[in-house]
Protein backbone atom coordinates (compact mmCIF):
# COMPACT_ATOMS: atom_id res chain seq x y z
CA UNK A 1 0.00 0.00 0.00
CA UNK A 2 2.25 2.73 -1.12
CA UNK A 3 1.16 4.25 -4.06
CA UNK A 4 2.36 7.89 -3.22
CA UNK A 5 1.24 10.54 -5.31
CA UNK A 6 3.49 13.65 -4.89
CA UNK A 7 2.07 16.78 -5.54
CA UNK A 8 2.50 20.39 -5.11
CA UNK A 9 6.03 20.15 -6.28
CA UNK A 10 6.33 24.15 -5.98
CA UNK A 11 9.73 25.41 -5.17
CA UNK A 12 10.51 24.72 -1.97
CA UNK A 13 11.08 27.84 0.57
CA UNK A 14 14.61 28.84 0.73
CA UNK A 15 14.75 30.16 4.17
CA UNK A 16 18.11 27.95 5.66
CA UNK A 17 20.94 27.80 2.63
CA UNK A 18 23.15 26.14 5.59
CA UNK A 19 23.10 22.93 6.47
CA UNK A 20 19.68 21.85 6.89
CA UNK A 21 17.98 19.58 4.62
CA UNK A 22 15.27 20.78 2.46
CA UNK A 23 11.93 19.43 3.97
CA UNK A 24 10.13 17.43 1.87
CA UNK A 25 7.30 17.79 -0.82
CA UNK A 26 3.32 17.87 0.73
CA UNK A 27 2.78 13.90 -0.60
CA UNK A 28 -0.84 12.70 -1.28
CA UNK A 29 -0.72 9.00 -0.17
CA UNK A 30 -4.02 6.86 -0.99
CA UNK A 31 -3.96 5.41 2.79
CA UNK A 32 -7.81 4.34 3.64
CA UNK A 33 -8.80 1.67 1.71
CA UNK A 34 -12.67 1.46 0.11
CA UNK A 35 -13.37 -1.56 2.25
CA UNK A 36 -12.38 0.48 5.32
CA UNK A 37 -14.18 3.76 4.11
CA UNK A 38 -17.53 1.80 3.62
CA UNK A 39 -17.42 0.02 6.90
CA UNK A 40 -16.37 3.19 8.80
CA UNK A 41 -18.90 5.54 7.54
CA UNK A 42 -21.70 2.43 7.38
CA UNK A 43 -20.43 2.06 11.61
CA UNK A 44 -20.31 5.76 11.88
CA UNK A 45 -24.82 5.55 11.51
CA UNK A 46 -25.43 2.26 12.92
CA UNK A 47 -23.08 3.11 16.36
CA UNK A 48 -24.98 5.94 17.04
CA UNK A 49 -28.50 4.49 16.12
CA UNK A 50 -27.11 1.71 18.25
CA UNK A 51 -26.53 4.03 22.06
CA UNK A 52 -29.25 6.02 20.86
CA UNK A 53 -31.77 3.07 20.60
CA UNK A 54 -30.19 1.29 23.61
CA UNK A 55 -30.68 4.09 25.72
CA UNK A 56 -34.09 3.90 25.07
CA UNK A 57 -33.79 0.58 25.58
CA UNK A 58 -32.15 1.00 29.01
CA UNK A 59 -35.10 3.54 30.26
CA UNK A 60 -37.69 0.49 30.13
CA UNK A 61 -36.04 -0.63 33.04
CA UNK A 62 -33.42 1.56 34.47
CA UNK A 63 -31.58 -0.66 36.95
CA UNK A 64 -28.62 -3.58 36.62
CA UNK A 65 -27.48 -6.16 38.23
CA UNK A 66 -25.32 -9.16 38.32
CA UNK A 67 -25.39 -12.71 37.95
CA UNK A 68 -28.15 -15.17 36.33
CA UNK A 69 -30.94 -13.15 37.33
CA UNK A 70 -31.94 -9.17 38.46
CA UNK A 71 -35.15 -7.58 39.29
CA UNK A 72 -36.19 -4.73 41.19
CA UNK A 73 -35.94 -6.28 44.64
CA UNK A 74 -32.43 -7.49 44.14
CA UNK A 75 -28.93 -5.99 44.31
CA UNK A 76 -28.86 -3.12 41.64
CA UNK A 77 -25.24 -1.97 40.96
CA UNK A 78 -26.41 1.12 38.67
CA UNK A 79 -29.47 3.24 38.99
CA UNK A 80 -30.77 6.10 36.87
CA UNK A 81 -34.15 7.55 38.61
CA UNK A 82 -36.33 10.32 39.79
CA UNK A 83 -37.56 11.45 42.93
CA UNK A 84 -40.03 14.03 42.01
CA UNK A 85 -38.22 16.48 39.70
CA UNK A 86 -34.70 15.87 41.19
CA UNK A 87 -32.59 13.10 38.52
CA UNK A 88 -30.50 10.71 40.31
CA UNK A 89 -27.72 8.29 39.43
CA UNK A 90 -27.05 5.39 42.09
CA UNK A 91 -23.58 3.51 40.97
CA UNK A 92 -22.53 1.09 43.41
CA UNK A 93 -24.59 2.41 46.53
CA UNK A 94 -22.98 5.88 46.69
CA UNK A 95 -25.73 8.29 44.75
CA UNK A 96 -25.26 11.28 42.92
CA UNK A 97 -27.53 14.15 41.84
CA UNK A 98 -27.86 14.20 38.03
CA UNK A 99 -31.20 16.57 37.74
CA UNK A 100 -30.59 18.16 34.16
CA UNK A 101 -28.99 15.52 32.31
CA UNK A 102 -30.15 11.57 34.02
CA UNK A 103 -33.12 10.93 35.64
CA UNK A 104 -34.36 14.28 35.59
CA UNK A 105 -34.04 16.63 32.46
CA UNK A 106 -35.59 19.28 30.64
CA UNK A 107 -38.70 19.02 32.58
CA UNK A 108 -38.64 15.16 31.52
CA UNK A 109 -38.78 12.48 33.82
CA UNK A 110 -36.01 9.66 31.89
CA UNK A 111 -32.85 8.37 32.94
CA UNK A 112 -31.60 8.98 29.45
CA UNK A 113 -32.75 12.30 28.41
CA UNK A 114 -35.00 12.74 24.95
CA UNK A 115 -32.23 14.27 22.79
CA UNK A 116 -30.13 11.09 23.50
CA UNK A 117 -33.22 8.18 22.74
CA UNK A 118 -34.12 6.78 19.45
CA UNK A 119 -37.50 7.60 19.39
CA UNK A 120 -37.94 11.03 21.77
CA UNK A 121 -40.79 9.73 23.47
CA UNK A 122 -40.76 6.99 25.54
CA UNK A 123 -41.73 3.21 23.32
CA UNK A 124 -39.95 0.38 23.95
CA UNK A 125 -41.43 -1.04 20.83
CA UNK A 126 -39.82 1.14 19.13
CA UNK A 127 -36.61 1.39 20.15
CA UNK A 128 -36.43 -2.57 19.93
CA UNK A 129 -37.55 -1.95 16.14
CA UNK A 130 -34.95 0.10 15.24
CA UNK A 131 -31.73 -1.37 17.82
CA UNK A 132 -32.58 -5.17 16.03
CA UNK A 133 -32.58 -4.04 12.85
CA UNK A 134 -28.91 -1.99 13.23
CA UNK A 135 -27.81 -4.58 14.91
CA UNK A 136 -27.77 -6.74 11.42
CA UNK A 137 -26.41 -3.85 9.79
CA UNK A 138 -23.73 -3.84 12.54
CA UNK A 139 -22.87 -7.89 12.65
CA UNK A 140 -23.36 -8.77 8.88
CA UNK A 141 -20.97 -6.17 7.13
CA UNK A 142 -18.64 -6.31 9.76
CA UNK A 143 -18.22 -9.94 9.31
CA UNK A 144 -17.70 -9.21 5.73
CA UNK A 145 -15.10 -7.27 6.84
CA UNK A 146 -13.25 -9.55 9.08
CA UNK A 147 -13.28 -11.56 6.51
CA UNK A 148 -11.68 -9.00 4.07
CA UNK A 149 -9.03 -8.00 6.55
CA UNK A 150 -8.00 -11.19 6.78
CA UNK A 151 -7.86 -12.37 3.81
CA UNK A 152 -5.87 -9.21 2.54
CA UNK A 153 -3.61 -8.92 6.11
CA UNK A 154 -4.87 -5.95 6.49
CA UNK A 155 -5.61 -6.41 10.08
CA UNK A 156 -1.62 -7.66 10.39
CA UNK A 157 -0.46 -5.05 8.01
CA UNK A 158 -2.12 -2.09 9.53
CA UNK A 159 -3.92 -2.68 12.56
CA UNK A 160 -1.97 -5.02 15.10
CA UNK A 161 1.21 -3.16 16.50
CA UNK A 162 4.25 -4.93 15.51
CA UNK A 163 6.22 -5.77 18.23
CA UNK A 164 8.69 -3.42 18.42
CA UNK A 165 6.02 -0.49 18.73
CA UNK A 166 5.04 -2.25 21.41
CA UNK A 167 8.31 -1.83 23.69
CA UNK A 168 7.74 0.27 26.20
CA UNK A 169 10.29 3.16 25.01
CA UNK A 170 8.01 3.63 21.79
CA UNK A 171 4.84 3.46 23.73
CA UNK A 172 6.05 6.23 26.26
CA UNK A 173 7.16 8.27 23.65
CA UNK A 174 3.96 7.77 21.78
CA UNK A 175 1.91 8.85 24.58
CA UNK A 176 3.93 11.91 25.66
CA UNK A 177 3.74 13.11 21.83
CA UNK A 178 0.04 12.54 21.90
CA UNK A 179 -0.68 14.29 25.33
CA UNK A 180 1.06 16.98 23.74
CA UNK A 181 -0.95 16.90 20.46
CA UNK A 182 2.06 16.21 18.46
CA UNK A 183 1.36 13.54 16.29
CA UNK A 184 3.24 11.82 13.47
CA UNK A 185 4.56 13.46 10.43
CA UNK A 186 6.23 12.40 7.20
CA UNK A 187 6.87 8.64 6.75
CA UNK A 188 6.16 7.87 9.46
CA UNK A 189 2.16 9.46 9.28
CA UNK A 190 2.14 6.56 6.16
CA UNK A 191 1.17 4.10 8.93
CA UNK A 192 -1.24 4.31 11.79
CA UNK A 193 0.69 5.04 15.01
CA UNK A 194 0.91 2.56 18.26
CA UNK A 195 -1.68 4.31 20.31
CA UNK A 196 -4.22 4.28 17.68
CA UNK A 197 -3.75 0.68 16.29
CA UNK A 198 -4.23 -0.31 19.86
CA UNK A 199 -7.52 1.60 20.05
CA UNK A 200 -8.16 0.06 17.09
CA UNK A 201 -7.38 -3.24 18.62
CA UNK A 202 -9.84 -2.57 21.72
CA UNK A 203 -12.81 -1.73 18.99
CA UNK A 204 -12.28 -4.79 16.92
CA UNK A 205 -11.26 -7.33 19.38
CA UNK A 206 -12.91 -6.52 22.50
CA UNK A 207 -15.82 -4.23 22.03
CA UNK A 208 -17.18 -5.04 18.67
CA UNK A 209 -17.30 -9.19 19.71
CA UNK A 210 -18.09 -8.15 23.42
CA UNK A 211 -21.43 -5.94 22.86
CA UNK A 212 -22.47 -8.48 19.74
CA UNK A 213 -21.81 -11.57 22.06
CA UNK A 214 -23.39 -9.76 25.24
CA UNK A 215 -26.63 -8.80 22.87
CA UNK A 216 -26.77 -12.31 21.98
CA UNK A 217 -26.60 -13.41 25.44
CA UNK A 218 -29.99 -11.42 26.59
CA UNK A 219 -32.01 -13.22 24.37
CA UNK A 220 -33.71 -16.48 25.60
CA UNK A 221 -33.66 -18.05 22.24
CA UNK A 222 -30.42 -17.76 22.08
CA UNK A 223 -30.05 -19.10 24.97
CA UNK A 224 -31.13 -22.15 24.20
CA UNK A 225 -29.43 -23.00 21.07
CA UNK A 226 -25.72 -21.73 22.22
CA UNK A 227 -25.61 -22.17 26.36
CA UNK A 228 -22.22 -21.69 26.10
CA UNK A 229 -22.55 -17.79 26.13
CA UNK A 230 -24.03 -17.74 29.38
CA UNK A 231 -21.09 -19.80 30.72
CA UNK A 232 -18.88 -17.21 28.95
CA UNK A 233 -20.40 -14.55 30.75
CA UNK A 234 -21.50 -15.28 33.68
CA UNK A 235 -25.13 -15.23 33.22
CA UNK A 236 -28.04 -13.06 31.66
CA UNK A 237 -28.06 -10.12 34.16
CA UNK A 238 -24.44 -9.28 34.21
CA UNK A 239 -24.21 -9.90 30.19
CA UNK A 240 -26.69 -6.99 30.19
CA UNK A 241 -24.34 -5.49 32.57
CA UNK A 242 -21.26 -5.64 30.24
CA UNK A 243 -23.53 -4.67 27.04
CA UNK A 244 -24.26 -1.59 29.08
CA UNK A 245 -20.85 -0.95 30.05
CA UNK A 246 -18.74 -1.87 26.14
CA UNK A 247 -21.91 0.40 24.76
CA UNK A 248 -19.98 3.12 27.14
CA UNK A 249 -16.97 2.37 25.97
CA UNK A 250 -18.14 2.75 22.50
CA UNK A 251 -19.39 6.12 23.62
CA UNK A 252 -16.17 7.00 24.77
CA UNK A 253 -13.83 5.64 21.94
CA UNK A 254 -16.34 7.98 19.59
CA UNK A 255 -15.11 10.76 21.63
CA UNK A 256 -11.73 10.37 21.90
CA UNK A 257 -11.59 9.79 17.83
CA UNK A 258 -13.60 12.69 17.28
CA UNK A 259 -11.10 14.42 19.18
CA UNK A 260 -8.38 13.01 18.08
CA UNK A 261 -9.54 13.98 14.29
CA UNK A 262 -10.38 17.35 15.29
CA UNK A 263 -6.48 17.40 16.68
CA UNK A 264 -4.85 16.00 14.31
CA UNK A 265 -6.41 18.69 11.37
CA UNK A 266 -10.32 17.56 10.56
CA UNK A 267 -9.86 18.77 6.56
CA UNK A 268 -7.23 16.03 6.00
CA UNK A 269 -8.98 13.19 8.47
CA UNK A 270 -12.00 13.62 6.73
CA UNK A 271 -10.79 13.95 3.23
CA UNK A 272 -8.93 10.79 3.92
CA UNK A 273 -11.91 8.81 5.35
CA UNK A 274 -13.85 9.84 2.46
CA UNK A 275 -11.60 9.89 -0.81
CA UNK A 276 -8.70 7.29 1.36
CA UNK A 277 -6.71 10.14 0.19
CA UNK A 278 -4.03 11.65 2.49
CA UNK A 279 -1.57 14.24 3.03
CA UNK A 280 1.38 13.31 5.29
CA UNK A 281 1.52 15.97 7.73
CA UNK A 282 5.44 17.77 7.02
CA UNK A 283 7.52 17.40 9.72
CA UNK A 284 7.78 21.05 11.73
CA UNK A 285 12.15 21.98 11.42
CA UNK A 286 13.72 23.31 14.26
CA UNK A 287 15.08 26.82 13.02
CA UNK A 288 12.68 27.07 10.39
CA UNK A 289 10.74 29.80 11.51
CA UNK A 290 13.13 32.88 12.19
CA UNK B 1 -25.84 35.24 30.64
CA UNK B 2 -24.66 37.53 28.04
CA UNK B 3 -27.05 38.46 24.80
CA UNK B 4 -24.70 36.49 22.53
CA UNK B 5 -24.31 33.32 24.59
CA UNK B 6 -28.46 33.75 25.32
CA UNK B 7 -28.93 33.68 21.59
CA UNK B 8 -26.56 30.82 20.89
CA UNK B 9 -28.71 29.04 23.49
CA UNK B 10 -32.01 29.77 21.67
CA UNK B 11 -30.53 28.65 18.43
CA UNK B 12 -28.84 25.50 19.85
CA UNK B 13 -32.24 24.67 21.91
CA UNK B 14 -34.48 25.14 18.26
CA UNK B 15 -31.83 23.30 16.21
CA UNK B 16 -31.73 20.65 18.54
CA UNK B 17 -35.91 20.56 18.84
CA UNK B 18 -35.83 20.82 14.70
CA UNK B 19 -33.23 17.79 14.60
CA UNK B 20 -35.67 15.74 17.58
CA UNK B 21 -39.11 16.37 15.51
CA UNK B 22 -37.17 15.43 12.33
CA UNK B 23 -35.75 12.56 13.58
CA UNK B 24 -39.59 11.54 15.14
CA UNK B 25 -41.08 11.97 11.83
CA UNK B 26 -38.56 9.67 10.67
CA UNK B 27 -39.32 7.12 13.12
CA UNK B 28 -42.81 7.72 12.55
CA UNK B 29 -42.96 6.66 8.65
CA UNK B 30 -44.43 3.71 7.68
CA UNK B 31 -42.21 2.85 5.28
CA UNK B 32 -39.17 3.19 7.83
CA UNK B 33 -40.86 0.99 10.48
CA UNK B 34 -41.59 -1.42 7.47
CA UNK B 35 -37.98 -1.61 6.82
CA UNK B 36 -36.42 -1.65 10.30
CA UNK B 37 -39.04 -4.15 11.09
CA UNK B 38 -37.16 -6.71 8.83
CA UNK B 39 -34.63 -7.19 11.44
CA UNK B 40 -37.40 -9.27 13.27
CA UNK B 41 -37.70 -10.89 9.98
CA UNK B 42 -34.41 -11.59 9.86
CA UNK B 43 -33.79 -12.74 13.74
CA UNK B 44 -36.55 -15.03 13.37
CA UNK B 45 -35.30 -16.67 10.18
CA UNK B 46 -31.89 -17.02 11.29
CA UNK B 47 -32.51 -18.30 15.12
CA UNK B 48 -35.19 -20.85 13.16
CA UNK B 49 -32.50 -21.93 11.08
CA UNK B 50 -29.70 -22.33 13.74
CA UNK B 51 -31.22 -23.79 16.71
CA UNK B 52 -32.71 -27.27 17.06
CA UNK B 53 -36.09 -26.43 17.22
CA UNK B 54 -36.46 -29.08 21.06
CA UNK B 55 -33.35 -26.89 22.10
CA UNK B 56 -33.93 -26.43 25.38
CA UNK B 57 -33.59 -23.35 27.40
CA UNK B 58 -31.18 -23.52 30.19
CA UNK B 59 -32.67 -25.20 33.68
CA UNK B 60 -31.31 -23.77 37.17
CA UNK B 61 -30.66 -25.49 40.11
CA UNK B 62 -33.09 -24.23 43.22
CA UNK B 63 -30.71 -22.34 44.64
CA UNK B 64 -30.30 -20.31 41.11
CA UNK B 65 -34.09 -18.95 41.95
CA UNK B 66 -34.79 -16.01 42.68
CA UNK B 67 -35.41 -15.04 46.18
CA UNK B 68 -38.74 -12.61 45.26
CA UNK B 69 -40.12 -13.25 41.82
CA UNK B 70 -41.92 -10.02 40.97
CA UNK B 71 -45.18 -10.09 39.32
CA UNK B 72 -45.56 -7.48 36.06
CA UNK B 73 -48.48 -6.58 34.15
CA UNK B 74 -52.03 -7.11 35.63
CA UNK B 75 -52.02 -8.59 38.80
CA UNK B 76 -55.58 -9.06 39.27
CA UNK B 77 -58.28 -9.49 36.45
CA UNK B 78 -61.33 -7.37 37.77
CA UNK B 79 -64.39 -9.44 35.71
CA UNK B 80 -66.90 -10.73 37.77
CA UNK B 81 -66.06 -13.91 36.39
CA UNK B 82 -63.11 -14.43 37.39
CA UNK B 83 -63.45 -12.58 40.80
CA UNK B 84 -66.28 -15.31 41.24
CA UNK B 85 -63.91 -18.09 40.11
CA UNK B 86 -61.25 -16.84 42.41
CA UNK B 87 -63.64 -16.65 45.46
CA UNK B 88 -64.47 -20.32 44.85
CA UNK B 89 -60.71 -20.97 44.44
CA UNK B 90 -61.48 -21.79 41.48
CA UNK B 91 -62.92 -25.29 41.69
CA UNK B 92 -65.47 -24.30 39.12
CA UNK B 93 -62.64 -23.03 36.59
CA UNK B 94 -62.46 -25.11 33.60
CA UNK B 95 -59.86 -24.76 30.21
CA UNK B 96 -60.94 -24.76 27.30
CA UNK B 97 -59.17 -26.67 24.57
CA UNK B 98 -60.76 -25.74 20.79
CA UNK B 99 -60.80 -24.65 17.46
CA UNK B 100 -58.99 -26.66 14.94
CA UNK B 101 -58.75 -29.64 16.70
CA UNK B 102 -61.11 -33.26 16.70
CA UNK B 103 -61.43 -33.51 19.91
CA UNK B 104 -62.08 -30.18 22.07
CA UNK B 105 -61.60 -30.76 25.81
CA UNK B 106 -62.64 -29.23 28.86
CA UNK B 107 -60.27 -29.69 31.67
CA UNK B 108 -60.67 -28.73 35.19
CA UNK B 109 -57.77 -27.93 37.33
CA UNK B 110 -57.81 -31.04 39.43
CA UNK B 111 -57.70 -32.72 35.88
CA UNK B 112 -54.92 -30.50 34.85
CA UNK B 113 -53.12 -31.30 38.57
CA UNK B 114 -53.31 -35.25 37.66
CA UNK B 115 -52.09 -35.02 34.00
CA UNK B 116 -48.54 -35.86 33.15
CA UNK B 117 -46.42 -32.86 34.83
CA UNK B 118 -43.10 -31.27 33.68
CA UNK B 119 -41.18 -29.44 36.47
CA UNK B 120 -38.27 -26.84 35.49
CA UNK B 121 -36.66 -24.19 36.63
CA UNK B 122 -36.23 -21.32 34.32
CA UNK B 123 -35.59 -18.10 33.74
CA UNK B 124 -38.34 -15.17 33.30
CA UNK B 125 -36.89 -12.37 31.02
CA UNK B 126 -39.14 -9.33 30.70
CA UNK B 127 -38.81 -7.21 27.33
CA UNK B 128 -37.94 -4.41 29.85
CA UNK B 129 -34.73 -6.16 30.61
CA UNK B 130 -35.37 -7.86 33.95
CA UNK B 131 -35.05 -11.23 34.37
CA UNK B 132 -36.04 -13.62 37.35
CA UNK B 133 -36.19 -17.53 37.79
CA UNK B 134 -38.53 -19.82 39.39
CA UNK B 135 -40.10 -22.89 39.34
CA UNK B 136 -42.68 -23.91 37.60
CA UNK B 137 -44.99 -27.53 36.86
CA UNK B 138 -47.18 -27.81 34.78
CA UNK B 139 -48.95 -30.13 31.71
CA UNK B 140 -46.88 -30.05 28.38
CA UNK B 141 -49.05 -27.98 25.83
CA UNK B 142 -48.33 -30.62 22.80
CA UNK B 143 -49.72 -33.39 25.43
CA UNK B 144 -53.15 -31.42 25.39
CA UNK B 145 -52.83 -30.48 21.80
CA UNK B 146 -52.05 -33.94 21.03
CA UNK B 147 -55.00 -35.70 23.27
CA UNK B 148 -56.99 -33.13 20.84
CA UNK B 149 -56.18 -34.03 17.76
CA UNK B 150 -54.39 -31.05 16.73
CA UNK B 151 -55.86 -30.64 13.12
CA UNK B 152 -52.68 -30.96 10.31
CA UNK B 153 -54.18 -27.27 9.08
CA UNK B 154 -53.40 -25.13 12.70
CA UNK B 155 -50.66 -23.14 12.24
CA UNK B 156 -50.75 -21.28 15.65
CA UNK B 157 -52.31 -21.76 19.09
CA UNK B 158 -54.05 -18.45 20.71
CA UNK B 159 -54.22 -18.03 24.54
CA UNK B 160 -57.46 -16.40 25.47
CA UNK B 161 -56.95 -14.82 29.31
CA UNK B 162 -59.25 -14.07 31.99
CA UNK B 163 -57.58 -9.76 31.95
CA UNK B 164 -57.94 -7.07 30.59
CA UNK B 165 -56.65 -3.26 30.61
CA UNK B 166 -58.89 -0.70 29.69
CA UNK B 167 -61.59 -2.90 28.80
CA UNK B 168 -58.94 -4.65 26.13
CA UNK B 169 -58.34 -8.45 26.59
CA UNK B 170 -54.95 -9.93 26.89
CA UNK B 171 -54.46 -12.61 24.47
CA UNK B 172 -51.26 -14.11 23.17
CA UNK B 173 -50.28 -16.83 20.32
CA UNK B 174 -47.32 -18.78 19.44
CA UNK B 175 -46.58 -21.02 16.46
CA UNK B 176 -46.23 -24.99 16.35
CA UNK B 177 -42.90 -24.91 16.65
CA UNK B 178 -42.98 -23.16 20.62
CA UNK B 179 -46.16 -24.93 21.17
CA UNK B 180 -44.77 -28.59 20.59
CA UNK B 181 -41.52 -27.38 22.09
CA UNK B 182 -40.73 -29.44 25.58
CA UNK B 183 -40.31 -26.67 28.23
CA UNK B 184 -43.90 -25.08 26.45
CA UNK B 185 -46.25 -26.00 29.41
CA UNK B 186 -49.43 -24.76 31.05
CA UNK B 187 -48.48 -24.14 34.48
CA UNK B 188 -50.28 -23.76 38.05
CA UNK B 189 -47.68 -24.25 39.94
CA UNK B 190 -44.47 -21.66 40.56
CA UNK B 191 -41.87 -22.75 43.79
CA UNK B 192 -43.51 -25.68 44.82
CA UNK B 193 -47.13 -23.69 45.51
CA UNK B 194 -50.25 -22.67 43.36
CA UNK B 195 -49.54 -20.21 41.33
CA UNK B 196 -50.50 -16.96 43.62
CA UNK B 197 -52.98 -14.47 41.85
CA UNK B 198 -50.18 -11.67 40.74
CA UNK B 199 -48.83 -14.69 38.75
CA UNK B 200 -51.55 -15.55 36.54
CA UNK B 201 -53.71 -17.97 39.12
CA UNK B 202 -54.73 -20.78 38.12
CA UNK B 203 -52.92 -21.32 34.88
CA UNK B 204 -50.34 -19.68 33.01
CA UNK B 205 -48.23 -20.45 30.04
CA UNK B 206 -44.38 -20.76 29.92
CA UNK B 207 -42.54 -20.59 26.71
CA UNK B 208 -39.18 -20.73 27.60
CA UNK B 209 -37.48 -19.24 24.53
CA UNK B 210 -39.23 -16.15 24.51
CA UNK B 211 -40.09 -12.65 26.08
CA UNK B 212 -42.22 -12.44 29.22
CA UNK B 213 -45.24 -11.13 27.19
CA UNK B 214 -45.47 -13.91 25.49
CA UNK B 215 -45.77 -15.69 28.75
CA UNK B 216 -50.04 -15.47 28.81
CA UNK B 217 -51.19 -15.45 32.45
CA UNK B 218 -54.88 -16.51 33.88
CA UNK B 219 -55.35 -18.84 30.41
CA UNK B 220 -59.20 -19.50 30.02
CA UNK B 221 -58.93 -20.73 26.87
CA UNK B 222 -56.42 -22.62 23.56
CA UNK B 223 -57.44 -21.99 20.46
CA UNK B 224 -55.67 -23.90 17.77
CA UNK B 225 -55.92 -21.30 14.43
CA UNK B 226 -54.72 -21.41 11.22
CA UNK B 227 -54.26 -17.90 10.84
CA UNK B 228 -53.83 -15.22 13.41
CA UNK B 229 -56.04 -12.83 11.13
CA UNK B 230 -59.66 -11.61 12.46
CA UNK B 231 -58.65 -13.04 16.30
CA UNK B 232 -58.76 -9.24 17.89
CA UNK B 233 -56.17 -6.55 16.75
CA UNK B 234 -54.94 -9.40 13.94
CA UNK B 235 -51.32 -9.34 15.19
CA UNK B 236 -51.16 -12.26 17.56
CA UNK B 237 -51.16 -10.64 20.92
CA UNK B 238 -52.38 -8.31 23.51
CA UNK B 239 -48.71 -6.20 22.85
CA UNK B 240 -48.63 -6.96 19.32
CA UNK B 241 -51.93 -5.10 18.69
CA UNK B 242 -51.73 -2.21 20.92
CA UNK B 243 -48.71 -0.96 21.21
CA UNK B 244 -46.29 -2.10 18.56
CA UNK B 245 -44.33 -4.99 19.70
CA UNK B 246 -43.53 -8.03 17.43
CA UNK B 247 -45.02 -11.11 17.65
CA UNK B 248 -42.47 -13.38 17.08
CA UNK B 249 -40.37 -10.91 20.61
CA UNK B 250 -36.69 -11.74 18.78
CA UNK B 251 -33.49 -10.66 20.69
Amino acid sequence: MTEAAPVFREPLPTVAQSAMPPPPAETLIYRTKLPVRLWHWTNAITIFIMLMSGMMIFNAHPHLYWGKFGANPDYQWLWIGHIGTRGFTRLFGVEFNTTGFLGFAGGVAMPFPPILTIPTTYSLADARLWHFFFAWVLVVPGLLFALWALVTKHLWRDIVPKAKELAPGHLLHDTKEHALLRFPTGEAARHYNVLQKLAYCVVLFVLLPGIVLTGLTMSPYMDAAWPWLLTLFGGRQTARSIHFILATGFAGFIFVHLAAVVAAGPFNEIRSIITGWYRLPQPKLKGARK
Amino acid sequence: MSLISRRAALVGVGASSLLLAGCDKIVQSPTVRRTIGLGEKATMTTQRLIADRNALAPEFAASDRSPVFRTNGNVMPTSAEYQALMTGQFADWKLKVDGMVTNPMTLSLAQMRSAPQRRQTTRHDCVEGWSAIGEWTGVPLGLLLKTAQLSSNARYVVFHCADTTSGVPYYESIDLVDAFHPQTILAHTLNGEALSVGHGAPLRLRVERALGYKQAKYVMRVEAVASLDGIHGGKGGYWEDGAGYQWYAGI
